[in-house]
Parts: C-alpha cells; structure tokens; sequence
C-alpha cells in the first residue's frame, strides 16, 4: 500500500521561515520520520532534521506534528488519512537552528542547575545500602529519554519566554523528585524546588504527561507529592508546629 | 514585540496552534458540566427547603448535618448545635465551605478550571490568552496549598455521610426497609469515598511524604492502596459530582411531593 502523502513542513531559520508543501511517497508502516528521510533523500538534501536511534530512544528527533510534540520516529503514518495533509514543525519553545532543528540547551543549564545525588557525609561509597521498596518509587523517573518534549509543550515557558530564568520545567522538577524521594539523599530539595527551580508556576494541567513518550506520570507521580512536600515545608502550620516542639524535646 | 510562540528566536510559524484535532471539545464539555455544578449547587443552597424526606429519613448530603434550630423536624439527627439562622445565610453553609473548598483546592479540579474556565491553557500546545503568568506562586493562588485541611474536613464530612446512609434504611412501618432512594444515597455513597481516598494529599499524607518506605511498612501499605486508586481520581470526581447531583435532587424531588419513592423492601 504506497500513496503520494501530503506534508506541510516547517522550512527556515532564526531570521524566518516558512511552511513548504511536498508529496512524499508513503508505504505501508511507515512513521513520520521514515518520510521526512525520504523527502531528504528525493526532494530536499538541504533539509535539516535530527535523529539517532529510530526507536523512540534517544529522544532526538523531536517536533511537533499536526500542532503536538511528538516524536518523529514513534508516530505512525497509519493513523493519519491518506488524503490528511501531515505538518511538521520544529519545538516551538526552543529556539530553531534550521528546519527541524532547535537548540535545546536551555534544558542543560537547567540540568546543571540541579546539585547531584548527595549521599550522608559519613556514608562512603560502597557503604550505600538500600532497599528496592525506597527506590522504586523514583526508578519510574529514570525512564525518561530527555527528548524535552514535556519541557516544549509546558506553557509555563511555552508562551512565557520571559519564565525561562526562573523555571526548570517539568522535566527538571521530576528529577528533583527523584531526589527528594531517593532513600540515601541527604540535600534539601523541597525548600530549592519552591525558591529556585519555579515548582510554584505549574498549575498541574498536565500537559507533560499528556506528550510524554515514555508514558511517565510526571504530574501525578512527580509535580503533586513534589507540591506536597513543599506544602509540608512551607505552607502547612501544623508540621511547622510539630516539628518544632519535636526540635524542642 | 512578538510574544510566546512567536518569540524572538524560535520558529517563525505564525499560526498560533497547528493542531487539527478538535481540542476545545474536552474543556468545553468540562466546563458546561463544571459551570452547571455551581449553578445547581448554589441555587439549591439558597432554597433551604425540600432537603429532608421524613418518611424514609433521606437527608441530601448538600444539608448533612443539619445542626441549626432552623432545621425541619427530624432532619437534625444530629442535633442542634446553632440557633436559628437569619433568612439570608443558607443554614447549610459550613456543609458548603467545606464541599466546594475541598473541590476547589482539589488538584483534579485545579486541572479542569485552569483549562476550562482559565484557559491556562485549554489544551497542551495551544496557547493561552494570558500575557503573563505567575502560577501557583502568589496570593489568592498560592493558597491551594491548604487543600489538606480541605481534604481532612471532607473525611469527617465523609463519615457524617455514612451516619445518614444508615438511617436511609427506614422502611415504612418504622422499621428497617429499602427504596430507590436508599440504593441512590449509597450509590453516591460508593463514589464519594472513592473520591476521597483518592486525593493527592491523602495519597501523601498515608505515606508519600515518606523518605523510607521500608521503615514503616504498614505506611507503605496504605499508600500502595491509595496509588492503586490515585490514577482515577479525576473519574472518581467527576463521578461523584453526578451522583451527588442525582442523589440532592432525587430527594429534593421527593421532599416536594413530585415524585414518590419506589419502594424495594418495607
Ligand atoms: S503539569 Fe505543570 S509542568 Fe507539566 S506541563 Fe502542566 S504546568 Fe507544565
Ligand atoms: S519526562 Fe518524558 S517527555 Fe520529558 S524529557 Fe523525559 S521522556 Fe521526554
Ligand atoms: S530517533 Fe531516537 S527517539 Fe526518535
Ligand atoms: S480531592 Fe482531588 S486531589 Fe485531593
């Protein structure tokens, strides 16, 4: 089953662009990606598009189709009709290189931004002892391929530039749960994740796990026990109360 | 200057969303349903009337407990604990606080009003009308962090609930019996507490606020329980706000003589 396919694709770059239509051949299946490399190969050698692995495991060939990030190489042709023009665009939150391509290294500096796993102090390594009812919680969080799609369709940044400097995205603020609920991490992230990494702008909407390829619960796993431990620290006067009569004693 | 997706530097797309799919059904729905709820709800709180079915000891949760002396006979099983209140304040009002405080600080709820009622944002990838946002970080918003209080209050209210149920087996002859109504009540009964138990805050409260599950095992038990749960939390809520419904205007139904109660037993 072959059929001349119609895209729409996102040609350009940071001085501006536009939406270019092409027929690419499609053959029964295929994914986005296999057509985007098709039209590379027949049509546009100049077109610039970034993947690895075909797999749905690198997470680099991510972008939006039909208006959802998405990756390229996990969306199948087949759920689109023959006759439905597909659009492909780069991440509309980065900023673009070429075509496809955007420079994500906004996720690396909030990446940095993250202090390590801080074991005890007088833990030393080999001495680490756990056990798997305390980590398996966070193991979940440890799937994620970074693709930044959820980072791209988090309107928190999305459609607010100017919430770049002070918020890690939903990416970021997962693995900062991670921490937190890791069994031998003795840094304080709860206070950090409110004062620092921005925890306070989600509004829980969502839309983070909605795209995300791995099928992580980053809000229902991650940002709300996250809220909630933030609302134990900060926001909740019984704990403080207990807590200091318990520092009292 | 260009401002969210069209910022400096990004793809100069120009349309604002690309998606095809029809992406504003979803709040929408939610939305009429959600504006109905508070429509209803405060309509019927301003009647203070037709709440309790003294036949068949009914009393619609939007009224338990009834505990002001404005109450009508036999509703007020509980007892009475304020005089009579001025025609303008709904008696039911500490019911009603703490119903829609719960509701409203829910995490579930939060979701559906930001897309629904906010448009923050209505659907992911589809931008919001908002010039700029500042989340859940500031005064009236930050807030919502109380929802545990809420979430407390709505277990008393929850056993409060249960107290009611069993006096809805009332049967005709004063004994025990069943009618639709009774089936309704713990119908509504059933989906609350799963409602409930389901929260976020209680999730974490059981457990989740723990560092080591393996130190208290009978915590980690709780918590697996309500995980297994958590996932349909927002089913449960949007369940649980049809039954309640249901369960408020059957009794409203039968409390103004419209209807009779079909009796199954007695
Ligand atoms: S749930 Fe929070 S982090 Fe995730 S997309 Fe929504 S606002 Fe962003
Ligand atoms: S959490 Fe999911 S969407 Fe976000 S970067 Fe990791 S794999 Fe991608
Ligand atoms: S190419 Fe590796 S995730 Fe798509
Ligand atoms: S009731 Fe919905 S999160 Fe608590």
């Amino acid at each position: 089953m072959t059929y001349k396919g119609k895209f729409r694709v996102w040609r350009g770059d940071a001085e501006g662009g536009d939406l270019q239509d092409y027929e690419v051949e499609v053959n029964e299946g295929e994914v986005v990606l296999d057509v985007i490399h098709r039209l590379q190969a027949t049509q546009t050698p100049d077109l610039a598009v970034r993947w690895n692995c075909k797999a749905g495991k690198c997470g680099s060939c991510s972008a939006e189709i039909n208006g959802k990030p998405k990756l390229m190489c996990m969306c199948r042709m087949n759920t689109f009709a023959e006759d439905e023009v597909v659009t492909v665009t780069p991440m509309r939150t980065f900023p673009v290189l070429r075509d496809l391509v955007t420079d994500v290294s906004f996720n690396y500096t909030k990446a940095r931004e993250v202090p390590a796993f801080t074991p005890p102090a007088d833990l030393k390594p080999g001495e680490y002892r756990m056990q798997q009812v305390d980590v398996e919680r966070s193991q979940e969080f440890r799937k994620c391929i970074e693709c930044f799609l959820c980072q791209d369709t988090c309107h928190v940044i999305r459609d607010h530039e100017e919430n770049k400097e002070s918020f890690s995205g939903p990416r970021f603020l997962m693995r900062i749960a991670e921490l937190d609920m890791h069994p031998l991490d003795a840094a304080d992230r709860q206070k950090a994740a409110q004062e620092e990494h921005g925890l306070g702008f989600c509004n829980i909407t969502k839309c983070c796990t909605e795209v995300c390829p791995e099928h992580i619960k980053i809000t229902d796993n991650a940002l709300i026990p996250m809220k909630e431990r933030v609302a134990d620290r900060k926001y909740d006067p019984i704990v403080w109360l207990g807590n200091k009569i318990r520092r009292r004693a | 200057m260009a401002i969210g997706v069209n910022s400096p530097g990004r793809a100069q797309i120009g349309q604002k969303t690309l998606r095809t799919d029809r992406w504003w059904l979803a709040p929408l729905r939610i939305g009429v349903i959600l504006a109905f709820f508070v429509v209803y709800a405060t309509v019927r709180i301003f009647m203070n009337k037709w709440y309790w079915v003294d036949a068949h000891h009914y009393l619609t949760p939007l009224y338990s407990p009834c505990v002001t002396a404005s109450c009508v006979p036999g509703s007020s099983h509980l007892g009475t604990w304020f005089g009579e209140f001025p025609r303008v304040i709904p008696f039911s009002i500490i019911t009603f606080a703490v119903l829609a405080g719960f509701r409203g600080t829910c995490y579930y709820y939060r979701k559906a009003g930001y897309r629904s009622l906010f448009f923050a944002p209505s659907a992911c990838a589809v931008p919001e009308p908002h010039k700029s946002y500042t989340g859940e970080r500031k005064f009236p918003l930050v807030a919502l962090n109380l929802h545990r209080y809420f979430f407390y209050g709505a277990l008393i209210f929850g056993v409060l609930n249960v107290y009611d149920g069993v006096l809805a087996f009332h049967g005709e002859d004063g004994g025990f019996g069943i009618g639709l109504g009774t089936v309704i009540i713990w119908i509504n009964l059933v989906f609350l507490w799963l409602y409930t138990l389901s929260c976020h805050a209680c999730r974490h409260i059981v457990g989740g606020r723990l560092k080591n599950f393996s130190k208290h095992p009978l915590r980690y038990r709780y918590w697996t329980f309500v995980s297994k749960l958590n996932p349909k939390h927002g089913t449960f809520a949007m369940i649980s706000l049809f039954t309640v419904i249901l369960t408020d205007f059957y009794i409203m139904a039968l409390s103004a003589g419209w209807l009779s109660d079909l009796r199954l037993f007695n």
